[in-house]
């Protein structure tokens, strides 16, 4: 054993040795290393101390640079950390440093050690502990060595913990002031509050101080505090701008900056002076300090737009910076600028240098514009009819990735918007036609949801049989099979929109012979909303329910309205089309051209009827079994009489129209949340056996979809996938008596119906859609772009806004985010106890104080914070959670969002407010709250206030 | 917590010295180490010295063939960091005496030792040179 460990020592390679070795090893450097972990293996479990050290050592080496496990040594490196002598000790003590964490099971056996050194006379063992301690400390160490740490303060002539730490700001000795500042920064960060009233102590370090570390430091308290205490601020914006003119040092200087720009935003002639001083950052040769004058300008944006406004030109160049973080910096602070009036020209500015940067960045532009605009559901878009164009145009830059989310927004606002859709379809058929785009992968899935769009919203189409076409091109066999099954669903729908659009032009031909060749107009209109709401278009029948009748003006008004919109949409495009477009449901539904559909249909999905993807399969033969079923009837009429025609086309109408009645419904966005939210009426039994209801029901030719549905295609067939998430919107339209049941329904339990006309206010009186001015801008390239951000990005008061907003139907469940900040939970135990220490109470040494009224006031700050926070996102919350009980009118809803809106307004002025009231209001206020909730601890309250509000106000007045 | 990390790094990748004020599995630091050093590595001395990464922002300096990286919380001041990395390469420079790579492989716990005494817990809390020193001269004295 003695021979071995002799050998050992004699024979061991020291570290100097391994990293040799290392070093010589070209290739196979890890099987060196592993070679010398079996080594060090050996040599660890040696009793002899420096053999085990010297291993130990290596293998933190190895751990640190190599990524070795050392897992394995934690008990040795506890043994060699108890050597008496420093040399090892230091091994060991680096070793634990490096390995140990809160899982490893020993790092209860190094309690009293640490204990010991933390004790020793050795200063340099005793910091070894420290060290050691302040990284790997957990609550168990923390918990046994607090004494020691305490006993060590008063060694250093610091006596009793915080007290003593307090005192030390007043230190002549820079290296106890840099620590003790240090420490009091990072507790800042935790909890500014408590740490008021030491304001004076910091004041005068930040005069005095020379030392720039310091300062920063300093500085960073000062951000913190100036905003929980106005008089604070106006205090310390003197020497901050004076620091700012004077220093030399940029790294100060730059946290002067910060500091106003983020805490002090108030005084108006410190931001001057600290965007004179950005401007500098931002004309510097430096990349560095571009880069951070960058950040300084996104800093105060939000607050100081003029800032940005007066750096513009700087900003638009540093997209073109050679260094990406600069470019992504400037991309995120033109993002930040971004807002109702000039989301447009921003775009286009950026589209146009997404045009010209490399993938990567391109890709970057593109995914934050379409984050930014899609921000608290495109509160940034009024006209969403650019909006769509500006989609489709992203789908035509060359190195665009953004496949997923584009899709995700098209279907997105298509739902929501109601308004767009005309320019929304348009918009997805150019992209349909277009077989190039089929060849980029990135763009399929763009692709289905333009298929899904056009098919979804096909009356919205100028020219369904083009449309046709380009849903059956042949390179669609380039599509995944998913998104393929997409285009056939789309087949499906288009098909039947035209098979009835020709059924009801013929019908009327035959029923009214001259009067509608007068009027095209109503005809189309009439076709078109026969398919959008299916209560209509069986007017004939009296099949509305009460509910419906009442709606029933509007809806025929609003028809009319989208038509406008339709036209207006075309308009700008070219004017004659727009006469076509009206034209073509009495033009282009002739016979030849339904038998042409049908065939070119029949021809391009008989292959896909074989398909070996069961979704495309199943699909294709649905839309064939629906040919067979219609051809025979629709297309064979010449043989036969009229009076046979008549009647078979009644029986192919039947079956259309059944069809168009099955896709007409619309399909609303619903939260996922939504379900969860009904709760189960009283009296309604889940499990109640249903088989009287077929009694009520018997003549409903459709299978009813129960009130409750969450499909909305009731023929069975394979639910369309972009629908999966998606739930029926209205309800089926059923027979006399269920929708009377429904009506019932609908009234008892109004709120979990969602609206069934979003927009008619809206819609009315929208103008022509496509505002001139973005036209205008299309051919401005680079050169231009400054100039044309200079007027586009001035501040303008609602410029050029022709036409309302279109709604944006929300959901309770979508998420908005609040401006808002809310104040972080905290445990306040601790910082109570350090406010009570900080604020007089000078005698009782408070480490061993557990003074029952302390703590008790201290736990009651936390809660009283706590509640506080409550009743806040309550307040927040409410406009949400009761979105549900107005969603019957879409006015009454508009309404209530945007009340719900100045309420979030309001709610931020309070605590600007808040910010703006002393602290002594403050403490009030928040007794009030207190009194409010905690009714029963107001007992604490005097003494509390009392020993608060004389610190602050003897500095600060 | 201010530093979060302190990497040396040289031009081919390999790290020379690694200090972790937080814990990190071994795998996570591989992970994050390769990371950065791609990152890093491939930006010209005429880009900015900054890079976002993850949560950290990373400050990094390059002296001769050694990449000086330190990853800080998103409101670290980063020219102090810049400068605080210029001091550590000073104060090795004093003690090494014009310090190399080579140095600080073959010394590292010396250097793990100058940074202890700098850096505690991630909070700068000693900056001059002689007082950084002067336990390290001591021991060299004593052995």
């Amino acid at each position: 054993m003695a021979g071995t460990s002799i050998m050992e020592t004699l024979f061991q390679r020291d570290l100097d040795d391994l990293i040799k070795g290392i070093r010589q090893q070209q290739i196979k450097e890890s099987l060196f290393i592993s070679k010398a972990i079996e080594e060090i293996r050996r040599e660890i479990k040696s009793t002899d101390l420096p053999t085990k050290s010297a291993a130990l050592r290596k293998l933190s080496y190895l751990s640190s640079l190599h990524g070795a496990d050392m897992s394995f040594a934690a008990f040795h490196a506890v043994e060699v950390m108890s050597s008496p002598q420093f040399f090892y000790k230091k091994i060991g003590y680096h070793a634990v440093t490096q390995s140990f964490n809160d899982d490893t099971p020993v790092i209860l056996l190094i309690t009293n050690q640490l204990r010991k050194d933390l004790n020793s006379s050795n200063q340099f063992e005793v910091s070894l502990a420290l060290e050691c301690l302040s990284r790997i400390g957990n609550v168990d160490l923390a918990r046994d060595l607090t004494p020691e740490v305490f006993t060590l303060l008063s060694s250093n002539a610091v006596r009793v913990c915080f007290k003593r730490l307090v005192e030390n700001l007043e230190s002549s000795e820079p290296v106890i002031l840099s620590a003790v500042v240090g420490v009091f920064c990072e507790l800042c960060l935790k909890d500014p509050r408590s740490y008021l009233p030491l304001a004076p102590e910091f004041y005068k370090i930040l005069v005095d101080s020379k030392n720039n570390w310091l300062l920063i430091k300093v500085l960073k308290i000062f951000a913190k505090l100036a905003t929980l205490e106005p008089r604070l601020a106006k205090r310390v914006v003197e020497p901050i701008c004076e620091f700012m003119r004077r220093t030399e040092a940029k790294s100060l200087l730059f946290e002067c900056i910060r500091t106003v720009l983020s805490s002090l935003s108030e005084y108006e002639s410190a931001v001057k002076l600290a965007v004179v001083k950005v401007r500098e950052f931002l004309v510097d040769d430096d990349p560095n300090l571009k880069y951070l004058g960058l950040q300084a300008l996104s800093i105060i944006a939000p607050k100081h737009l003029w800032a940005v406004l007066e750096n513009k030109d700087f900003v638009i160049k540093s997209l073109s910076d050679g260094d990406y973080n600069i470019k992504l910096e400037s991309l995120r602070l033109l993002m930040s600028m971004v807002s109702e009036s000039n989301v447009a020209e921003i775009s286009r500015v950026l589209i146009n240098y997404a045009l010209k940067s490399d993938p990567e960045f391109c890709n970057q532009i593109l995914g934050s514009i379409l984050s930014t605009c899609c921000r608290n559901l495109y509160e940034v878009i009024v006209d969403f009819d650019w909006y769509a164009s500006l989609l489709g145009e992203m789908v035509r830059i060359p190195h665009c990735q953004k496949g997923e989310e584009i899709e995700h927004q098209i279907i997105d606002i298509a739902m929501r918007v109601k308004d767009v859709r005309p320019a929304l379809v348009h918009v997805c058929r150019n992209l349909l036609i277009d077989p190039a785009l089929l060849g980029n992968p990135f763009l399929h899935r763009i692709l289905s949801a333009a298929a899904w769009v056009s098919g979804e919203y096909v009356e919205f189409s100028r020219n369904p049989f083009e449309l046709m076409e380009a849903l059956l091109q042949p390179r669609t066999n380039l599509l995944l099979p998913s998104i393929r099954a997409v285009y056939v669903q789309s087949v499906f729908k288009v098909l039947i929109f035209c098979a009835h659009s020709y059924l009801l032009h013929k019908e009327n031909i035959s029923s009214v012979n001259t009067d509608n060749l007068a009027s095209e107009v109503p005809e189309s209109v009439f076709a078109r909303m026969s398919c959008e709401n299916s209560d209509l278009a069986t007017s004939e029948a009296p099949a509305s329910s009460e509910q419906h009748d009442s709606f029933n003006p509007r809806n025929i008004n609003q028809s009319f309205g989208d038509l406008s919109i339709e036209n207006g949409g075309d308009a700008t495009v070219s004017n004659s089309q727009a006469s076509t477009s009206a034209s073509l449901g009495r033009n282009s539904f002739t016979h030849e051209s339904i038998v042409n559909l049908f065939n070119i249909v029949e021809l391009a999905l008989g292959p896909l009827s074989r398909s070996h993807d069961v979704e495309i399969q199943e699909r294709a033969r649905n839309v064939l079994g629906f040919t067979d079923l219609i051809e025979q009837e629709i297309l064979n009429p010449v043989v036969q009489g009229e009076e046979n025609l008549a009647r078979a086309e009644t029986e192919a109408s039947r079956v259309v129209k059944l069809m168009c009645d099955a896709f007409s419904e619309e399909l609303g966005p619903v939260s996922t949340s939504a379900q969860d939210r009904v709760p189960v009426p009283d009296g309604l039994l889940l499990k109640e056996n249903l088989a009287d209801l077929e009694t009520i029901c018997g003549d409903i030719q459709l299978p009813l979809s129960s009130s409750f549905s969450l499909s909305s295609t009731p023929l069975g067939e394979a639910v369309d996938i972009s629908r999966t998430n998606l739930q029926s919107k209205d309800e089926t339209e059923p027979s006399h008596e269920s929708t009377s049941l429904l009506a019932e329904h609908r009234k008892r339990h109004g709120l979990y119906y969602l609206a069934s006309e979003k927009s008619e206010g809206a819609s009315n009186d929208y103008p022509p859609a496509n505002d001139p001015m973005s036209q205008d801008k299309l051919n401005d390239d680079a050169e231009d772009l400054l100039k044309l951000t200079e007027q586009s990005l001035a501040p303008k008061k609602k410029p050029n806004q022709a036409k309302p907003r279109p709604v944006v139907l929300k959901l309770d469940g979508d998420e908005i985010s609040v401006a808002a900040k809310k104040p972080e939970l905290k445990d306040d135990l601790l910082s109570g106890v350090v406010q009570d220490v900080l604020l007089g109470n000078d005698g009782v040494p408070s480490s061993s104080r557990s003074n029952r009224s302390e703590n008790l006031s201290g736990k009651s700050k936390g809660k009283e914070k706590l509640s506080t926070d409550l009743s806040l996102e309550t307040k927040e919350n409410v406009p949400g959670e009761k979105m549900p009980d107005h969603v019957n009118t879409s006015s009454r809803r508009s309404k209530h969002r945007s009340h719900g809106k100045e309420r979030r307004q309001k709610g931020q002025g309070k605590d600007g407010e808040e910010k703006e009231d002393n602290g002594q209001k403050e403490k009030r206020k928040s007794n009030h709250h207190r009194g409010k909730h905690k009714a029963h601890q107001r007992a604490d309250e005097p003494l509390n206030v009392v020993a608060q509000t004389p610190v602050i106000p003897d500095f600060l007045l | 917590m201010g530093i979060r990390f302190i990497l040396m790094v040289n031009k081919q990748g390999q790290t020379r010295l690694a200090q972790y004020y937080e814990w990190l599995t071994l795998e996570e630091r591989r992970a994050l180490e390769g990371e950065i050093v791609r990152k890093c590595l491939a930006r010209t001395e005429q880009q900015c010295s900054f890079v976002e990464h993850r949560n950290y922002k990373i400050v990094y300096r390059r002296y001769a063939s050694l990449f000086f990286l330190v990853g800080v919380d998103n409101d670290e001041n980063e020219l102090a960091i810049l400068e605080f990395i210029h001091l550590l390469v000073e104060t090795m420079d004093r003690h090494f005496g014009n310090v190399c790579e080579l140095d600080i492989m073959f010394h590292l716990e010396k250097a793990h030792f100058m940074l202890e005494e700098m850096v505690m817990n991630g909070c700068i809390v000693e900056t001059s040179k002689s007082n950084i020193l002067s336990p390290i001269q001591l021991m060299e004295k004593m052995s």
